[in-house]
């Protein structure tokens, strides 16, 4: 662990720059990809990234430049090249970081259990196969895969006034999947979709319940096959977790981005219908609405001490109540805006740089069993595991689609429908927040794919929920 | 660091150390690139990012293994790297099982290109952007330097690609939160031909100041210009990959089943210049294709996975089976009839977040951004606030599809997920009698 930083620091202490302010954020990610597809292994793949990126702050201006080449001579032509950017644009620059603090702070973050090796390729295959074996022989069940996915991260981050900064993680991202098609039709279950991952070791395989669920969703992907459309109209609509972390995701988080909100992103991945006036303010959902950042989850994807800027991280409310509390804003955006925010300045590696990104961002449990749930929606809908995602720019005109569908009519779970579809609008659908799961119902769950920023980035993000009832929802389904 | 004597040097030290009963592909993919951002005009986040990626490809027989690795550039250094690797995949092979859809190409074909070695002068360019756009709100970012791209296996093939651009994706925006968006894209910047670009879009921003036109759920004649037909073509491209056609996974299954057909006047190619794309994949050189014809299925994109487990011919296409540069040819609509022949409808600049309703029914939801408007008689009236659609490939490509304009536009690509994106399409504007908008 940390094998490199010793060099690391030696060399960084060697680095020489007129700069005010000068910093290097090292990222080494080790990979390893496993997958079984109709029963056959598909070759292993295996990856080892490694760079560090530069920052400087010459006169308030901060420029960036990132290298593969960690070599003494590497390191020096990358903060040259950072600085020599800066002082270029002096007078074109948007923001005066002049009075932006530095972190100080020397701290090591390593998950319980780092340090364990993972299995040989051969055991993740046995594994693999045999999952992929139970799902029975149909020929309507035209396509099934299994894999696996293991990824060991190592940052240490390092600046000019004494900060250092090291963390190592683990993350496990198990994939499973069936399809069933009649030649006309198709129709898929998987487990969990993109949004099963944890942090953690070979372990996370075993308490997320891998082993045994093909054969469950091959059954589900048949069953779908044979279901009757979702029928159009206006229901309550309860959400699975595994749709519930979407739905967040999609219309929580990204509009609560502070960087959009200054407008950053205004290009690319949109703005928010959320202003900077609106935190301690706005109603954003019923009282039964709680939200907090949260990166002290055991085992959460986005759980750490601190973030890529070396900002400390602890838990905050973001909405306490359905009351919108402050947004997804590191420190920098936090100094623009003048808004209190969280530790969540991220970067999905050493060649891009950081932004407002979500990390933990969960809906806390409220106090109902799922059969209450069910048993308070007259006339209602269950939908679960997400397939299909759109929004728009300001993260507000939605329309999600799931896997699995289930009527429920007098309290009551009924038949199986497919393509259950919902459409609504963020501002309003919050609000019709009609009751919220207990513990019992609540899994930590997150997405290994979060795309934001130019250059572009994909980053981990964490997402815990309980099941959700809305009330009123526009539900419909596929075509005829 | 020179990129091809790097990779020669990599391709050299395998080869000399390779063992009997071995074979390899490398794949490499490196680039220098400066990223700035913009933001209110101004200069938000800059740098510059240089980096090489290997993928090593071990074979034994039917067994083979990956590995993907950054390397420095420095061949001193990354010679060990590249030796660890091969060292990792030779203890793993062995305790594999074979590959029974294994075929690979080991045919000693080449393929060179070299689209430009222009440097770029981004300083210029920085200083052009921002004082040009002195008093608008511009938000864009800003992509540009070399790239390289190589292939070669030891038995004997060579690919090798390299090309130096630009990319300036920009949106201008109104202070009632409307916007336009433009991209300027080439081997060299050129200071006027920016100066048009951006006096363009001040044009388009002139019409969003006016007091927003309120639509309701519902079909109307719509005008997709060629920025807005890209969002969707990006959506289904990946259904001609021969995979998942194979496995009910291809939206386009209804399609190359015969149940369902697009218009006549759709006719779609992958082609392999007149984009950024290489003309190889690490299956070999690419093929042109005929995909769609005349509005009925054609030839799908087959790897030689894909061929061997599903008893087709491989044609070149990688093993993601997605086309690098689509064209959809163009029909007899002029430019300078768009607005005419649309009459009364909305005039749409871009689509975005499109995603499936239905997948096996080719149905497709997404929202309207920047620059849509309504038109009356021909004439632009107002913006309109964005509005999601749904709708059906079969249905705005099939009989709904009125006209498609005269000339393809080739739309570079400005992803950077990972590295800068090499895909390009050439789409015409499509006029269609209906388009139906949902919420």
């Amino acid at each position: 662990m940390f094998a490199f930083s010793e060099t690391l620091q030696r060399r960084f202490a060697a680095l020489r720059s007129t700069a005010d302010f000068w910093s290097l954020r090292h990222v080494r990610e080790t990979t390893e990809r496993y997958w079984v597809r109709r029963n056959v292994a598909r070759a292993p793949s295996f990856s080892d990234d490694a760079g560090a990126m530069l920052s400087v702050r010459v006169a308030g201006v901060e420029a960036y430049a990132a290298t593969s080449d960690l070599s003494q001579a590497g390191l020096q032509a990358a903060l040259d090249k950072a600085e020599r950017l800066a002082r270029q644009l002096a007078g074109r620059n948007l923001l005066d970081l002049h009075e932006l603090p530095v972190p100080h702070e020397q701290a090591d973050d390593v998950m319980p259990g780092y340090q364990r090796a993972l299995a040989s390729p051969a055991h993740w295959y046995e594994l693999l196969a045999a999952e992929s074996a139970r799902v029975p022989r149909d020929e309507r069940l035209v396509d099934w895969y299994a894999g696996l996915t293991f990824t060991a991260t190592e940052q240490i981050y390092l600046n000019n006034v004494g900060a250092r900064l090291r963390r190592a993680q683990h993350y496990v991202f198990p994939q499973l999947g069936v399809t069933a098609s009649d030649g006309a039709d198709s129709q898929s279950r998987s487990f969990g979709g993109t949004h099963l991952a944890r942090q953690g070791g070979a372990e996370v395989i075993d308490e997320l319940g891998v082993v045994g669920t093909a054969s469950r969703i091959a059954d589900e992907a048949l069953q779908l096959l044979l279901a009757p459309n979702t029928p159009s109209g206006q229901r309550d609509l309860l959400l699975m977790p595994d749709q519930m972390i979407l739905q967040i995701h999609e219309s929580i988080g990204h509009p609560l981005e502070l960087d959009r909100i200054l407008g950053d992103e205004r290009n690319f991945a949109g703005t928010s219908f959320i202003r900077q006036e609106d935190f301690g303010r706005y109603q954003y959902g019923s009282s039964l609405l709680n939200v907090t950042f949260d990166p002290t989850v055991s085992g959460e994807l986005a759980s750490y001490r601190h973030d890529d800027d070396g900002t400390p991280a602890q838990r905050e409310y973001l909405i306490r109540e359905g009351i919108l509390q402050r947004p997804l804003g590191g420190a920098l955006s936090q100094w623009r805006s003048g808004l209190d925010g969280v530790a969540n300045s991220r970067a999905c590696s050493w060649n891009r740089p950081t932004l407002d990104r979500m990390a933990n961002l969960n809906v806390e449990p409220g106090t109902k069993r799922l059969e209450q749930l069910v048993g308070g929606i007259e006339r209602g809908i269950l939908m679960s595991n997400n397939r299909s995602w759109s929004i728009d720019d300001a993260r507000n005109k939605f329309q999600f689609g799931c896997e699995w569908g289930r009527l429920i009519e007098n309290g009551e779970l009924k038949g199986v429908v497919k393509n259950p579809n919902y459409r609504g609008i963020s501002a309003q659908f919050w609000r019709n927040l009609k009751a919220v799961g207990d513990a019992s119902t609540f899994e930590v769950l997150g997405t290994p794919y979060c795309g934001k920023g130019e250059p572009n980035q994909v980053i981990r993000v964490g997402h815990a929920t309980p099941a959700c009832v809305f009330a009123d929802v526009d539900v419909f389904g596929g075509a005829a | 660091m020179n990129a091809r004597q790097h990779f020669e040097a990599l391709l050299a030290h395998l080869n000399a150390g390779l063992q009997a009963g071995e074979g390899f592909t490398l794949e490499y993919q490196a680039e220098a690139s400066d990223f700035i951002r913009f933001n209110h005009a101004r200069v938000r986040q800059a740098g510059q990012v240089q980096q090489v990626y290997a993928i090593l490809a071990l074979y034994q027989g039917e067994r083979h293994g990956d590995f993907e690795l950054a390397l420095s550039g420095v061949i001193d250094d990354d010679l060990p790297r590249l030796d660890q690797a091969l060292q990792r995949l030779r203890g793993v092979l062995p305790t594999l099982a074979d590959d029974p859809y294994l075929r690979l190409n080991r045919e000693a074909w080449r393929s060179e290109t070299a689209a430009g070695e222009a440097v770029q002068h981004s300083e210029a360019a920085i200083t052009q952007i921002v004082e040009a756009a002195a008093g608008l709100d511009l938000v864009g970012f800003y992509a540009a330097g070399p790239q390289y791209q190589g292939f070669a296996s030891s038995w004997g093939a060579f690919g090798w690609h390299a090309a130096s651009s630009f990319n300036f994706e920009f949106s201008l925006f109104h202070e009632n939160g409307q916007a336009v968006k433009s991209n300027y894209a080439g081997e060299q910047w050129d200071a006027q031909a920016f100066a048009r670009k951006l006096a363009f879009a001040r044009e388009q921003l002139e019409h969003l100041g006016k007091p927003a036109h309120e639509l309701k759920p519902g079909a109307y004649r719509a005008y997709l210009t060629p920025a807005a037909l890209e969002e969707l073509f990006g959506l289904f491209a990946w259904g001609f990959s021969a995979e998942a056609l194979a496995t009910g996974g291809s939206p386009l299954q209804r399609l190359f089943a015969g149940s369902a057909s697009l218009s006549d006047k759709v006719t779609l190619d992958e082609r392999i210049e007149g984009g950024l794309a290489p003309a190889f994949t690490r299956e070999g050189p690419r093929q042109p294709l005929r995909l769609v014809s005349q509005g009925k299925a054609g030839e799908r994109l087959v790897s030689s996975r894909s061929a061997a487990e599903h008893g087709l011919i491989a044609n070149g296409a990688g093993s993601g089976e997605y086309p690098f540069s689509l064209h959809l040819h163009g029909g007899e609509l002029e430019e300078g009839e768009i607005l005419q022949r649309l009459g009364t409808g909305l005039y749409i600049g871009n689509l975005w977040y499109a995603n499936f309703s239905d997948l096996p029914a080719g149905r497709l939801t997404g929202m309207t951004r920047f620059a849509t408007f309504w038109v009356e008689d021909g004439r632009i009236q107002a913006p309109v606030d964005t509005m999601r659609f749904d709708d059906s490939l079969f249905d705005f490509l099939g009989p709904n599809l009125e006209a498609l304009t005269r000339e393809p536009e080739l739309l570079l690509p400005s992803g950077t997920y990972g590295a800068r994106q090499t895909g390009s399409m050439a789409l015409p504007g499509a006029l269609l009698s209906r388009f139906t908008l949902t919420l």
